[in-house]
């Protein structure tokens, strides 16, 4: 339990995906201009990562790291498949059966496929020699660090927008300096776990 | 070695094979019937998603309409045009909407309206109603020009001239996002055909609207003696008109002395 818990922590906070393992910039620039829908996002990705590293795992154990093949090279490839198939499974199968949620996460949810973080997580998970729960539970934290970071940098753009910033830093460039300045005081909680 | 490569192969194409049947079926199992209607009033509406009609985005609009939840010429941008194909669509008549458009009830520019202090806020009409005064202009119901409904407008209609907003008349699609915008409730809807409109929105008595403004409503009522329709009204020291009463004969325009009706 306690080494569960030290996953998930350390995932969240101390190797946080975006901020020092720099994972998952497209969404996290792209999507996190509104509070609202920088949370639709950071919902979607955790719904996604979670079942992403459960199926990504399995995939690992009972296939590629199996006895008989030994392909354990090939997990790039065979992630990727999955998970943009999960994803669409996914989609289709929240479109059907809860259409409430489908509509919450809207265009985020397809958008998710082609973000980092999902085969950063299921590639971490090989890497570090996760069984499946550690690998879900480490799922959960990366993910529930995605959504921690974009809500955060999504409340100060807010405000950045409203404030008087310099041309040549308008846009993007002040987005990054935020954004580093976000991961430097994310470097505080590095020595929340020895 | 030769295995090896085959093996992998074999291992990817069956996995992917695997996973492509899977999808395949689940599409088929999970199909979600969409309404035929829904489509089709989805492809009549603009596609700006402006919200102007109180729903999340066209799509949204288009889903009420199907369902009945919604009246087929709730979409204030495509107008009578739009209302008739969609009326046609689900079967009922689309009535007639008059074609409105914004109207800036405020005339004072920089050079007409007095200035009580230098504003270096932020550039923002929500911003600037905060500050004591609300905002630089001595008129505290005028225009204060920082732009909050050129921001909110999706169809490049609306823009600050001379330190006040102006319409262009022709982008304008009446979504309304500007008369939300504005702190002040300085913009209304008004019919396209309109062509006297009083602009000005001060409800000072004459005398103050003098002090601050040069094209103030001074509440003279001399435009309500001139009407011969019972059209135009004073309400709290400002004329209004009744565009369903207004003939545009413009008499009251030709008497106004401060010349704010236009």
């Amino acid at each position: 339990m306690k080494e569960l818990l030290l996953i998930a922590i350390g995932s969240a906070l101390v190797n946080n995906v975006v901020l020092s393992q720099f994972l998952g910039l497209c969404p996290f620039l792209g999507v996190s201009k509104s509070v609202k829908t920088s949370a639709g996002m950071g919902a979607a990705v955790i719904f996604v990562i979670t079942i992403a590293s459960f199926a990504t795992s399995m995939i690992y154990k009972y296939i590629l790291a199996s006895e008989f093949l030994h392909l354990e090279y090939l997990q790039t490839i065979v992630f990727i498949l999955v998970i943009a198939a999960l994803v669409q499974f996914v989609e289709m199968f929240l479109k059907k059966s809860m259409p409430s949620l489908y509509e919450a996460l809207g265009v985020y949810l397809p958008l998710i496929t082609t973000n980092c973080a999902v085969l950063g997580v299921a590639l971490t998970n090989v890497q570090k020699s996760y069984n499946i729960l550690e690998s879900v539970v480490n799922g959960v934290g990366i993910s529930v660090g995605f959504t921690i970071a974009i809500i955060m940098l999504a409340g100060v753009r807010e405000r950045i927008e409203n404030n008087d910033i310099p041309f040549t830093f308008k846009g993007s460039p002040i987005v990054l300096i935020t954004s580093g300045l976000m991961a430097i005081a994310f470097f505080g909680f590095s020595g929340l776990i020895k | 070695m030769v295995t090896g490569i085959i093996l992998a192969a074999a291992v990817v194409g069956i996995l992917g094979i695997l996973i492509g049947v899977f999808l395949g079926i689940a599409s088929e199992k999970f199909e979600v019937e969409t309404d035929e209607k829904e489509l089709l009033i989805r492809n009549e509406l603009p596609g700006n998603n402006c919200g102007g009609c109180g729903y999340a985005g066209c799509d949204a609009l288009a889903k009420a309409i199907a369902e009945g939840e919604a009246g087929v010429g709730d979409c204030p941008v495509g107008g009578p045009d739009v209302a008739a194909r969609i009326g046609a669509i689900m079967g009922v008549d689309g009535g007639t909407s008059e074609k409105k458009v914004a109207f800036v009830k405020c005339k004072g520019t920089c050079d007409k309206t007095k200035v009580q202090y230098n504003y270096y806020g932020i550039d923002d009409c929500k911003k600037a109603t905060v500050v004591p005064g609300r905002g630089d202009k001595a008129c505290t119901y005028g225009c204060m020009g920082y732009g909050s409904c050129v921001k909110a407008c999706a169809f490049d209609a609306i823009h600050v001239v001379d330190g006040i907003a102006v319409v262009d008349k022709e982008k304008c699609v009446a979504c309304g996002m500007c008369v939300s915008a504005c702190p002040n409730n300085l913009i209304d809807l008004v019919p396209y055909k309109a062509e006297t409109l009083v602009q000005c929105n001060s409800h000072d008595k004459g005398k103050d609207v003098k002090v601050k403004c040069e094209v103030g409503c001074i509440g003279c009522t001399i435009c309500v003696k001139q009407c011969e329709f019972d059209a135009i009204h004073m309400e709290n020291n400002l004329a209004v008109i009744d565009y369903d009463k207004c003939t545009n004969c413009r008499k009251c325009a030709e008497k106004c002395p401060v010349k704010v009706i236009i």
